[in-house]
């Protein structure tokens, strides 16, 4: 069955194409609302949470993107209300892994060292593994405007809206987090590794 | 010449050039135009001048050439994690949602 065919059996409310699509979209929905929440089981009870309103909501789906993207709005909605109730962590300062500038304004940068490509660097499990630890060190605040622009391919707009922040805040943030990334990746992107 | 002094005297050429040369920023100006030129967001005349520091100043672009590598790698990091369907069915979650579809 096509996403088309499916949708037209939800809204008959068939069993069966409820059960196809749990089974169909929920591993990747896992995996993104684990991503952004960090709890795996705060993520099991989004996806559920987010499948139970797709279902009923199903009705109000327009057939205007694919059954995929309409499902991740949704499972954005239901992720980030979660991140907004659970209680604020304390953070650690990011400061520390942002540029330097000598008193004149002039950059304090290490030059002339060859950068390996994000092909090399995403050719090996373990670079990878350490790409995602290290975006997991950033601060919550960061690290989650990073994700859902970055990652999650939402808009500037979007994200403001989702994060209740202005869009110059968003901005912001996602400079200071990829700024702080770029310091925690320069062993990886040098070919270090570590 | 040692490589500290030479570039304590690059730093000190490139804080004279940028703070007398017209259209010239510095690199910590620059740094506040890094998101908008990468956006396409920047005026023509903007990215002129955010071009042109480019073009002196070595230490922006080996920072540009890393941020723009962090930020190619950042969105492609999890395509692997677009899990495909697996081999066993969620049971658990199949039933806890058509309980929910069924009490209402």
């Amino acid at each position: 069955m096509d996403d088309d065919g499916l949708v037209a059996a939800l809204l008959s409310g068939s069993d069966t194409a409820a059960r196809e699509l749990v089974t169909r979209h929920s591993p990747w929905m896992l995996a993104v609302s684990k991503r952004i929440l960090r709890d795996p089981v705060l993520a099991e009870d989004c996806v559920q949470e987010a499948l139970i309103a797709a279902i009923t909501k199903i009705a109000t789906f327009e057939g205007r993107s694919s059954l995929k993207s309409w499902l991740h709005r949704i499972l954005m909605n239901q992720s980030l209300m979660k991140l907004r109730v659970r209680k604020r962590r304390s953070e650690d300062s990011i400061d520390d892994l942002l540029p330097e500038f000598y008193e004149n304004g002039c950059r304090i940068e290490e030059v002339g060292s060859q950068y390996r490509t994000p092909e090399e660097i995403l050719g090996s499990r373990e670079t990878v593994d350490l790409v995602k630890q290290h975006i997991e060190q950033l601060p919550e605040s960061y690290r989650i405007v990073l994700q859902l622009r970055d990652i999650e391919e939402m808009t500037t707009a979007e994200v403001a809206d989702a994060l209740e922040l202005t869009e110059t805040n968003v901005k912001v943030r996602l400079h200071r987090a990829r700024s702080a990334l770029k310091s925690l990746l320069e062993p990886v992107m040098r070919g270090g590794g570590s | 010449m040692n490589a500290l002094r030479r570039t304590a005297l690059r730093n000190w050429l490139h804080g004279v050039m940028f703070k007398s040369v017209p259209l010239m920023i510095n690199c910590r100006e620059f740094e506040g135009f890094i998101l908008e030129y990468l956006e396409g967001d920047l005026t023509r005349r903007q990215s002129f001048v955010f071009e042109t520091h480019l073009k002196v100043c070595r230490e922006c672009r080996d920072y540009l050439t890393a941020y723009q590598t962090t930020t190619d790698v950042v969105k492609r990091v999890f395509q692997d994690e677009e899990a495909p369907v697996p081999e066993t069915v969620p049971e658990d979650l199949i039933k806890a949602v058509l309980e929910a579809k069924n009490a209402r």
